[in-house]
């Protein structure tokens, strides 16, 4: 009992995920562990292996090797009860484009059980929650990208399920319909949804997620809270580009004694150094302002997703492909 | 309606591992009418099945009815139902083309990734293109009837032969659709169903009768099931009665559901 109640706290839980085509190993050995009521990030780069990964585990493909269950149902031996659990909103907009907004929530929610009375009010309040009502009756054809991306959404929620997957929920959506999404997905957190959202962008997982795989050529490199993965990862830098090229020697020694670390010049008039402890900054620019250094610009830099590759895996993000050349 | 929280936790669901006979008719149904829906938008769809039961009857009408049945009129009772068959054929081999360019789109994913009987967008897809088959039918029938023909057995019978020729149809295109789900793409579907479907509408007594072939052909045009349904159909439009092609047709038209429903759904599942 006691163990049976343990697995159940799992929204996911996925061993050792393999999946091979041809010859490349698309997935490669995934463990994930999602806990129930939380907001799981899976961040990588393009090709990692984040989109076969949901695919697994939304029943679409099977896995080569490795297990993986949702909720405690086996993927592959009680895929239709899994299907029950499931909401998928994919990275290509998964609506069919020749029939309307409404006609594409009524049919998928006739077929999740609903009555044809009862789909179609379900399917006008969730145009409603999803801003999307006045576009109800139109084309999809004369949708933008974003509206696309909240119907599609919309559509994974009609039977409310516990789980929703959502591969690349932003990727192509200007900075405030990422915003709105955003918002929507804290939202269904807050219903009670469990979300497992992959993403291209630290920014997003950083935002949004309680925990984070990195994935990365179809291996987990690393896994955590954004915290601690941060603490990994590094720090932000600090960028001090200096107004005259003479003060640069006196201003690297200002900056060491006070921040306790060597600083880089990546050009001759820029000094940049990892910031540790952000209340420091402020005493370093009351010294360099004391010793007559003047600044013409400070900016701060966050770790970006190719340090984060870097820092993991020792190598970039590009050239993904580039093991498989000779 | 419950404000937050409204989400039932995944333990307290009542949850069943299979779909019923009944759950997957009723998808079915809704995923037809789902594809008569698409139809209805895209009307220029139906162009294959008004230009060819309008166009073949009164080309091949004409170009051999004197040579074969000495005049037009006399070669009708031979041509029509075999230029049903042969229409309603062609029809069901564009079910496998527009299945593959549907399953290329998004929306498939999400399909798969729904508890609905995994039968239920296949044969949602096929049975709205029992439409398209009943198109074409009438039409041809109805091009016969300008230029002459008048079956026997009267509306009934033509009725009969139009139904038989839909269900057996509906039969054989879970053959397209099968290659439908394997082929790359949907050029590369017509291309497969294209070598299958010319010998067996061609090699039938669709257009001549059967003693006029040499023997070796007459042998495979004899086994040809295409032929049987011609015959069946031809019974039942020109005498009105139903004889043993209407069996064998029916019998052969059923074995290939039996084999290619379930090998399409196999295909259709793994299909990434």
């Amino acid at each position: 009992m006691a163990a049976d109640h343990k697995r159940a706290e799992l929204a996911v839980n996925a061993h050792g995920l393999i999946k091979v085509f041809g010859d490349n190993r698309a997935v490669d050995g995934v463990d994930l562990h999602v806990p129930v009521g939380s907001i799981y990030g899976v961040l990588g780069p393009n090709g990692a292996g984040k989109t076969t990964t949901i695919n697994i585990l939304a029943t679409l493909l099977r896995a080569d090797g490795g297990s993986a269950q949702v909720f405690g149902h086996d993927v592959h031996t009680e895929a239709h009860i899994v299907r029950q659990l499931i909401g998928l909103t994919g990275q290509y907009a998964s609506v069919d484009e020749a029939l309307s907004a409404t006609e594409n929530l009524v049919i998928f929610g006739r077929l999740l059980g609903l009555s044809a009375t009862a789909a179609r009010k379900r399917s006008s309040d969730l145009l409603t929650e999803f801003g999307l009502t006045e576009a109800a009756k139109r084309p999809l054809s004369k949708f933008s990208g974003g509206m696309r991306r909240r119907l599609d959404l919309a559509a994974s929620l009609i039977a409310q399920p516990p789980l929703i997957f959502l591969d690349e929920p932003t990727t192509g959506l200007d900075p405030r319909t990422r915003a709105q999404m955003w918002d929507t997905i804290r939202h269904l957190v807050a219903s009670g949804s469990t979300v497992l959202l992959t993403t291209q962008y630290l920014d997003e997982a950083d935002q949004l997620a309680d925990r984070i795989a990195v994935i990365d050529h179809g291996k987990v490199v690393a896994e955590g809270t954004t915290g601690e993965l941060k603490a990994n990862i590094g720090t932000a830098t600090l960028q001090l580009k200096l107004a005259t090229k003479s003060t640069i020697a006196e201003a690297s020694q200002i900056t060491e004694t006070i921040l306790h670390t060597q600083p880089t010049n990546p050009n001759p008039t820029t000094l940049a150094a990892p910031m540790a402890n952000p209340d420091k900054v402020t005493d370093l620019l009351v010294a360099l302002r004391k010793a007559n250094i003047h600044l013409r610009e400070v900016s701060v830099q966050k770790p970006t997703l190719d340090e984060v590759f870097l820092t993991l895996t020792g190598k970039p993000t590009e050239k993904t492909d580039s093991e498989g050349k000779p | 309606m419950h404000q937050e929280n409204a989400i039932t936790p995944a333990n307290q669901r009542v949850l069943k591992n299979h779909t019923s006979i009944i759950q997957a008719v009723r998808d079915s149904l809704i995923m037809a009418n789902r594809n008569l829906r698409k139809m209805r938008r895209t009307p220029e769809q139906f162009a294959d099945v008004t230009i060819q039961p309008i166009l073949f009857p009164v080309m091949f009408g004409y170009i051999f009815g004197g040579a074969i049945s000495g005049n037009v009129k006399a070669y009708l009772p031979l041509l029509i139902p075999g230029i049903l068959a042969m229409t309603v054929l062609t029809t069901s081999q564009v079910t496998g083309t527009q299945l593959r360019e549907d399953m290329d789109k998004g929306v498939f994913n999400r399909f798969r990734s729904l508890p609905i009987a995994r039968i239920a967008p296949l044969a949602g897809a096929l049975i709205a293109d029992t439409l398209r088959y009943a198109i074409a039918a009438v039409l041809t029938f109805a091009v016969g009837y300008v230029m002459g023909y008048h079956p026997q057995a009267g509306l009934g019978g033509v009725v009969a032969g139009i139904i038989l020729t839909i269900g057996v149809a509906w039969c054989l295109s879970w053959i397209f659709a099968f290659i439908g789900t394997m082929a790359r793409s949907s050029s590369s579907v017509q291309a497969i169903a294209f070598i299958f479907l010319f010998p067996l509408t061609f090699l039938s007594n669709s257009f001549v009768p059967v003693t006029t072939l040499p023997g070796w052909m007459q042998a495979f045009v004899k086994v040809n099931p295409i032929s049987h349904l011609v015959s069946a159909v031809r019974q039942l439009a020109n005498v009105g009665t139903i004889g043993h092609d209407f069996w064998y047709c029916l019998l052969g038209a059923l074995i290939v559901v039996l084999v290619f429903a379930p090998l399409t759904v196999r295909a259709y599942m793994r299909k990434a």
